[in-house]
């Protein structure tokens, strides 16, 4: 049988979603991903400390997200990008945006690194 | 007898789907994308398939990670269009064929692949992209469809040959029906990308071209792909790419290639590869 994944060699600049990150991350994946429910949407922008009020999470997971700071939620909390990124509609951050903060960057910053970054 | 005519192989990037809402198709940076799948639509109207058999991951749109199926298979009337979080999309919903669906599952979990039988399931842009890119849509789809979910998101992930296996399963499953069913696959997904870390937007169109030259002509290189060596060369996320194993494995070597493209915009390697059964 290959091995599938050297967990011996780190990925640099690079976190893989797995079992340890998915156990981690399980709280605020299903914060996250209760945004998939308008109704939910609605309530945390009506009240966003009321609406975390009414989920499990912790003190630092509830600091990033009133910082819109998705590199902690991600590679600190165990985010799964595709979950963090249902936040988007209430937050008004998109994916690049996202992806910027993750490389450090501004987002005009990372949209120079881009092919043609008309089809954004 | 129903039988397989032909397999695609194309990224599912949810921000195609977002520029095609808006309308944004005739734009500079977004045209090579649209013009990319004119020929792959006309293939597809002269093709006439029946049934569409899409190979897609969903991103916490009908799943999450409370229970995560490895593979899924939808036996549902219809599959309603989801909320990934930013409302559903303005497309109409899906028609399924579930007596297809049930014969398919029934093979393949005979055939020693354990599908998980979803009989409620809303599509999300790993399907929808694909979908809405090849064929015309208004007032409704003209072609039924079979989704098949593979966890490519929470390692670990099923490996690339077994992907290809679970291909050449359906391929006989596929065959084993005697309703007189014309079948496109699509393995969907990639190319190249990272979502996550400072390596986020990380793209290798080296590897996306020679994966595109070896799906058509050797797809058993492909096999021996590690989740390790995909992830390094290619990004976290290019891991999707091994449902497009799904779909070759699926195929026989008789074929001729209808289509390829490739154009890589922003952060994801946008591939395309239309294949047409000979026989």
């Amino acid at each position: 049988m290959a091995t599938q994944r050297d967990k011996s060699k780190t990925i640099p600049g690079t976190t893989i979603f797995d079992g340890a990150e998915s156990r981690k991350g399980y709280r605020i994946n299903k914060f996250a991903m209760s945004f998939t429910k308008s109704e939910n949407r609605e309530a945390f922008t009506a009240d966003e400390e009321a609406y975390m009020e009414s989920w499990d999470l912790s003190d630092p997971e509830r600091q990033f997200l009133r910082d819109r700071d998705y590199r902690g939620l991600i590679e600190e909390c165990g985010g799964n990008i595709y979950m963090i990124m249902k936040l988007g509609t209430c937050t008004g951050h998109g994916l690049y945006h996202v992806g910027a903060q993750l490389r450090g960057q501004t987002f005009e910053e990372f949209m120079e690194t881009r092919n043609a970054s008309g089809a954004r | 007898m129903a039988k397989i005519v032909g397999g695609i192989g194309t990224s599912h990037v949810p921000s195609i789907g977002k520029a095609y809402d808006m309308g944004q198709q005739e734009e500079p940076d977004w045209k090579p994308v649209f013009d990319a799948y004119k020929p792959v639509q006309k293939w597809l109207a002269e093709l006439k398939p029946d049934v569409a058999i899409v190979v897609y991951n969903d991103h916490g749109s009908s799943m999450f990670f409370d229970k995560y199926p490895t593979f899924a298979i939808g036996a549902a009337e219809t599959y309603p269009i989801g909320d990934e979080g930013w409302g559903p999309r303005p497309l109409p919903d899906v028609p399924g064929n579930p007596d297809f669906s049930w014969h398919l599952a029934e093979e393949l979990v005979y055939n020693e692949f354990d599908m998980t039988i979803c009989q409620e399931l809303s599509v999300e842009h790993g399907f929808l992209v694909p979908m809405n890119l090849c064929f015309p849509h208004e007032p409704s789809w003209p072609v039924k469809t079979v989704p098949i979910a593979i966890n490519v998101i929470q390692h670990p992930l099923p490996t690339a040959t077994r992907c290809y296996k679970l291909g050449q399963a359906i391929r006989q499953a596929v065959e084993a029906c005697e309703d007189d069913l014309r079948v496109v696959i699509f393995g969907t997904g990639g190319m190249s990308h990272q979502l996550n870390g400072t390596r986020f937007g990380h793209l290798n169109t080296e590897f996306d071209n020679d994966f595109l030259d070896k799906i058509e002509s050797d797809p058993i290189a492909l096999t021996k792909l590690t989740h390790q060596d995909i992830m390094e060369d290619a990004g976290a996320e290019a891991v999707e790419l091994i449902m497009w194993l799904t779909m070759r494995g699926a195929l026989s070597d008789d074929l001729t290639r209808v289509h390829r493209n490739y154009y890589a915009p922003m952060t994801t390697g946008m591939g395309l590869i239309a294949l047409e059964e000979n026989a």
